[in-house]
């Protein structure tokens, strides 16, 4: 085994080795099927399969730490999000005949153009660097919180910042929704402050549905 | 040879562990229950106080039939039960009941968030459970344990990152080594966040309303019958189990004691851990099971913001004191 670590020779392949391969067709199968079955709930169920897969990886490259983590927020809440946005639509037992679309082959393209492009930068990055799975394990979460707040701080900070961002962004969306919808209808336009963006299609209806009401000036909560 | 002995007589040991505790904390809640109600409880399974009643429930279940309904889907609706149910097991792995290897089934570097993590999994099992049923009732209990996933994951997390932060590792026999009797105090907030959300993940009385039995039948649950449906409850069972484990590890000092009796480690871990799992019946017997509407609101707006502030007290007195 060490001498398979020393050498790094592909024709005598370690058992993390030939573990690592088989896990990674497992994944990547699973990431097939997610993207190919009609059944809308089973593709996220798949993409249970594939994510926990990756994770097995980093275990595998004995990074606990990114394993974890990666199923605590992958499988956990964005998997469990994903399935709450499916219920809520009430996506049917069986086969939906219409979850295709006839952008198949625009997004393959995509899709190996962008897997090409990043095992190519991998590839290019890292070819002389290995892991060794013998050793200490490099990816303990002491030596991965050393490395990110040591040598990635800016990074990690400036992500946090846009997380912020994103998380200030939504609250903002949806409280204005709400106002939308839970104020009365005179005062609607002046929550809004007329902007053309704001779905006050409601709004609008009814001024088609009462030509004669007036110029467009009339306020519509007048009309009603 | 030895290693392999040794991992074998430890996977049995957690796995004899998984099989009895929650059948004791259903007992106990039968007894519990019945005496605060002003009633007796099971009698006469068994002979001495009804103590098999479970053991014989457990051969009710088994001689049911398996139904699963026309409609549903049938793969997902028979995997949903082993979901749930599996990754309690796991979680029990990474435990410490006493100090040192070897009253742990596995020690794991990363352990708060192994546990943390495979605890979430388990969740998925509802929901599957749910969807696939094919019920309108069961779509609505998956639906409302998908809400409440959501809603007390983060609180559960930030509170075990408050107590990460105070011991400085996130290691499980870590956490319970740096332990000292003033964390007590110090992190009762994150003590007390913790144990409320984790009752929530749990779908546990007040927190019940995804399985709310007289509106929505039994939630997710509405289709299963016999095993499959008793797993569904033991799975519950081993929540209560691993919840009250993991608030004694992380908050209570596990197998820390006002004497310090050396090997009787163990000792202290298990009743405290008996003493959360006789307040989570108790909370049961208490308090009516709060609105839907209400559990969001009291996460979202009382849960997070104290296990925040806990976090903000974590820092500063971990900051002063160093």
């Amino acid at each position: 085994m060490s001498l398979a670590a020393e050498t790094h020779g592909f024709l005598s392949p370690t058992g993390v080795e030939i573990a690592f391969l088989l896990v990674g067709l497992v994944t990547f199968g699973a990431a097939l099927v997610t993207v190919t079955t009609r059944q809308l709930v089973h593709a996220a169920l798949w993409l249970v399969v594939t994510l926990g897969g990756l994770a097995v990886e980093y275990l595998l490259l004995t990074a606990e730490f990114i394993a974890w983590v990666q199923v605590l927020i992958y499988v956990g809440s964005v998997v469990v999000l994903l399935l709450f946005g499916l219920m809520l639509t009430k996506a049917p037992i069986g086969r939906s005949p219409d979850a295709d679309s006839g952008n198949r082959w625009a997004a393959l393209t995509v899709a190996v153009a962008s897997a090409a492009a990043l095992i190519w930068v991998v590839v290019d990055a890292f070819r002389t660097t290995w892991v060794d799975l013998d050793g200490p394990a490099a990816g303990s979460t002491e030596a991965t919180g050393a490395s990110l707040f040591q040598n990635w701080v800016l990074p990690f900070e400036a992500l946090s910042v846009l997380l912020l961002a994103a998380l200030v962004g939504a609250i903002v969306l949806s409280r204005k929704a709400k106002a939308e919808s839970a104020s009365p209808p005179v005062n609607s336009r002046a929550v809004s402050g007329g902007s053309p963006s704001v779905p006050d299609s409601r709004n609008h209806r009814i001024e088609r549905k009462v030509p004669t009401s007036g110029t467009e000036s009339t306020e519509p909560g007048g009309a009603r | 040879m030895n290693d392999a002995l040794d991992v074998a007589l430890r996977l049995l040991i957690v796995f004899v562990v998984f099989l009895t505790f929650p059948l004791i904390v259903g007992q106990t809640e039968h007894k519990v229950m019945a005496h605060m109600q002003g009633r007796l409880g099971p009698m006469y399974a068994g002979g001495f106080h009804g103590w098999a009643q479970l053991v014989a429930d457990g051969v009710k279940f088994a001689q049911k039939e398996d139904v699963v309904p026309a409609g549903a889907d049938r793969r997902i609706f028979q995997l949903a039960p082993a979901v749930a149910l599996l990754p309690y097991l796991l979680v029990l792995l990474a435990i410490p009941i006493g100090p040192g290897e070897g009253a742990v089934g596995e020690v794991i570097d990363a352990g708060i968030f192994f546990v943390l993590a495979v605890m979430g999994v388990s969740v998925l099992g509802s929901l599957m459970a749910g969807w696939a049923s094919a019920n309108k009732f069961s779509l609505l209990g998956g639906l409302r344990t998908a809400a409440q996933l959501l809603a007390y994951e983060l609180p559960m997390l930030l509170t075990a990152a408050s107590v990460a932060m105070a011991a400085g590792t996130v290691s499980l026999p870590g956490i319970v080594d740096a332990f000292e009797w003033w964390w007590l105090p110090w992190q009762i907030v994150g003590a007390i966040v913790f144990f409320v959300a984790g009752l929530a993940e749990l779908q546990r009385p007040p927190f019940d309303m995804p399985v709310a039995d007289s509106e929505i039948i039994f939630g997710a649950y509405t289709e299963y019958t016999g095993l499959r449906f008793a797993l569904f409850l033991l799975a519950e069972y081993a929540g209560i189990i691993v919840l009250c484990g993991l608030t004694t590890v992380l908050f209570l000092g596990g197998w820390h004691g006002p004497w310090g009796a050396d090997g009787l480690g163990w000792v202290w871990t298990l009743l405290k851990t008996a003493v959360l799992a006789f307040v989570v019946i108790w909370l049961r017997v208490t308090y009516p099971r709060l609105r839907e509407d209400q559990l969001q609101k009291f996460s979202w707006t009382l849960l997070v913001p104290l296990s925040l502030a806990q976090i903000a007290l974590t820092g500063i007195v971990k900051v002063v004191i160093q």
